[in-house]
């Protein structure tokens, strides 16, 4: 049997299977400075499904939204609290679905 | 670039914006579309079954050059817990007929070949370009677009927003409001590619026919969602969605939970020696009737996802997107042919149109589901499933323990873990959303 699957999967590894038009220096999703991040951004780290999202040590969040599906859940979640900057990429940028 | 005129401008080709610039243009208006994608399909995902119903209405010879992967011969529905499944399948050579009803597609190819069509029936469209916000007049009419393409507005009598789940142009516009975490689904999907003969083999199938998987059960880990695998030509789209809300409030990863339902072993001989070649993932709008909003005003509609117009019980949603798109094109095709302004009272005959038809009819036979399902997910998704294998169980092991002291035990397994009352409440539940 050749298909060898893992307990915990990476998401790197599945994001690797797509193409992407990266803008570099332009990110279309920003996150704000803050101290504490709200609980829907926080969330984001085990929610979005390229885990573009991750904790610093001292409890902020981050985003690197190279491999960013443009699912748009960050936005729902984060809505009414400000944090994100969320915008689609500048047209032709972004994810680059083969079959979708 | 000076200022531009359309009659129509169209936010988005996907089903829904693909089937009213197709509609209009061959209804002679002339139609911009603005696309963000690198061509139509590129942002766009789906399971993906194609309605053929709603298509036929707007293309009716579409089987002749559509990329269509295989028709839908049989339907299989699960209810899993962690070993099992027990199933209701239907399998009818019906479905092999010369128009069949249902079939699996790959929207990307499928997307492109309809943008294509409504290129040839005279619209203009223009991909690579980021709608940024609507030009109103004085009144607050809408009266055109920006884009990230020039600072100059393209102007237009309507403008039809097409622009999916996240629909940020309307948004923005102040059209509606921002979609509530516990009325979207987020799917993640992989497509897994086998040798068709592998995948006839395995499935049971000859030449173009299809199975798909529908899934429920301890899959989801306790939250409100499903599973689903469908077999296309040479490949399986296996996916797996759960409501937002309820992924927030877990530790689950979506790409775990996909992962989990792909090792599950009903699934896992499925896909045996397959080579995964994407990974997408997307929302769905599944609020229901509820969670339409405002769906037209002075010079604008809205159709398709951005207008929440998803069939989650039935698993259906291009085919609405579709049907919206059409209809909305007909009624600006009416107003225009008759020179009415595209004021909001005019453009309400969409809505009086949808209403006489299968989509509002349909979102409103279950407008009660989303809220049952989610406030009793623990039950629907977690316990009857484990009692129903448990049941199942009980029943098809032979050991010695005679019928009756078997029906007896299930009929305790049952009533300890919900109660009579709690089961009869259910039931009613269900029946009352159901109706």
């Amino acid at each position: 049997m050749n298909h060898v699957t893992t307990p915990t999967p990476k998401v790197e590894e599945k994001l690797f299977q797509n193409r992407y038009l990266v803008d570099a220096g332009r990110p279309h999703i920003k996150v704000k400075a803050h101290d504490v991040p709200s609980a829907g951004l926080l969330a984001m780290v085990h929610l979005c499904p390229a885990g573009c999202y991750s904790a610093t040590e001292s409890g902020q969040v981050e985003v690197a939204a190279d491999g960013c599906v443009e699912c748009g859940t960050c936005r729902i979640v984060t809505h009414g609290t400000g944090e994100l900057e969320w915008n689609y990429p500048r047209g032709g940028f972004g994810v680059l679905y083969k079959f979708g | 670039m000076s200022e531009q005129q359309f009659d129509v401008i169209v936010v988005g080709a996907g089903p829904s914006g693909n089937a009213a610039a197709y509609t209009m243009a061959k209804g002679g208006l002339s139609v911009l579309q603005i696309e963000r994608g690198e061509y139509s399909g590129s942002k766009n995902v789906q399971g993906a079954i194609l309605y053929a119903d709603a298509l036929e209405q707007i293309i009716p010879d579409f089987r002749d050059d559509a990329p269509l992967e295989r028709h839908v011969i049989e339907q299989r529905m699960w209810t899993m817990d962690d070993k099992s499944h027990t199933g209701m399948h239907y399998r009818s050579d019906d479905f092999n007929e010369e128009r069949p009803n249902r079939y699996t597609i790959l929207r990307a190819q499928f997307d492109k070949w309809f943008s294509a069509k409504v290129r040839e029936a005279g619209a203009t469209l223009l991909c690579e370009t980021t709608v940024t916000e609507l030009v109103k007049d004085f009144h607050g009419k809408v009266i055109g677009v920006r884009t990230d393409r020039s600072g100059n507005p393209i102007m237009a009598n309507v403008v039809i927003l097409a622009e999916g789940v996240n629909g940020l142009v309307g948004q923005r516009s102040g059209l509606r409001d921002e979609v509530a975490p516990d009325s979207v689904a987020l799917a993640v999907k992989e497509m897994h590619f086998l040798p068709r003969e592998v995948i006839e083999a395995r499935f049971n199938l000859t030449g173009n026919e299809g199975v798909v998987i529908e899934a429920m059960g301890t899959i989801t880990k306790g939250m409100t969602g499903t599973g689903f695998l469908y077999t296309n030509e040479e490949s399986i789209s296996v996916g797996i969605g759960c409501i937002v809300s309820d992924f927030a409030a877990s530790e689950v990863t979506p790409y775990g939970l996909l992962e989990a339902f792909k090792n599950h072993p009903s699934i896992k001989p499925l896909l045996v020696g397959s080579e995964c070649k994407e990974y997408a993932a997307h929302l769905i709008p599944e609020g229901g009737y509820k969670a339409i909003p405002q769906l037209c005003g002075e010079g604008w509609i809205v159709v398709g996802d951005a207008g929440q117009f998803v069939n989650a019980v039935h698993r259906e949603g291009s085919n609405l997107a579709m049907t919206t798109g059409r209809v909305a094109a007909e009624t600006v095709i009416a107003l225009t042919r008759k020179r009415e302004p595209m004021s909001a009272a005019n453009l309400a005959e969409y809505v009086r149109r949808l209403e006489e038809s299968f989509v509002m009819k349909d979102l409103k036979k279950y407008k009660g589901i989303p809220a049952l399902l989610h406030n009793n997910k623990l039950n629907f998704f977690g316990l009857y499933p484990k009692l129903i294998s448990q049941a199942m169980q009980t029943w098809f092991r032979v050991d010695g323990v005679d019928k009756k002291s078997k029906e007896k035990e299930i009929f305790k397994a049952f009533r300890e873990a919900r109660t009579i009352w709690g089961m009869i409440g259910d039931a009613f539940r269900v029946v009352r959303a159901w109706r």
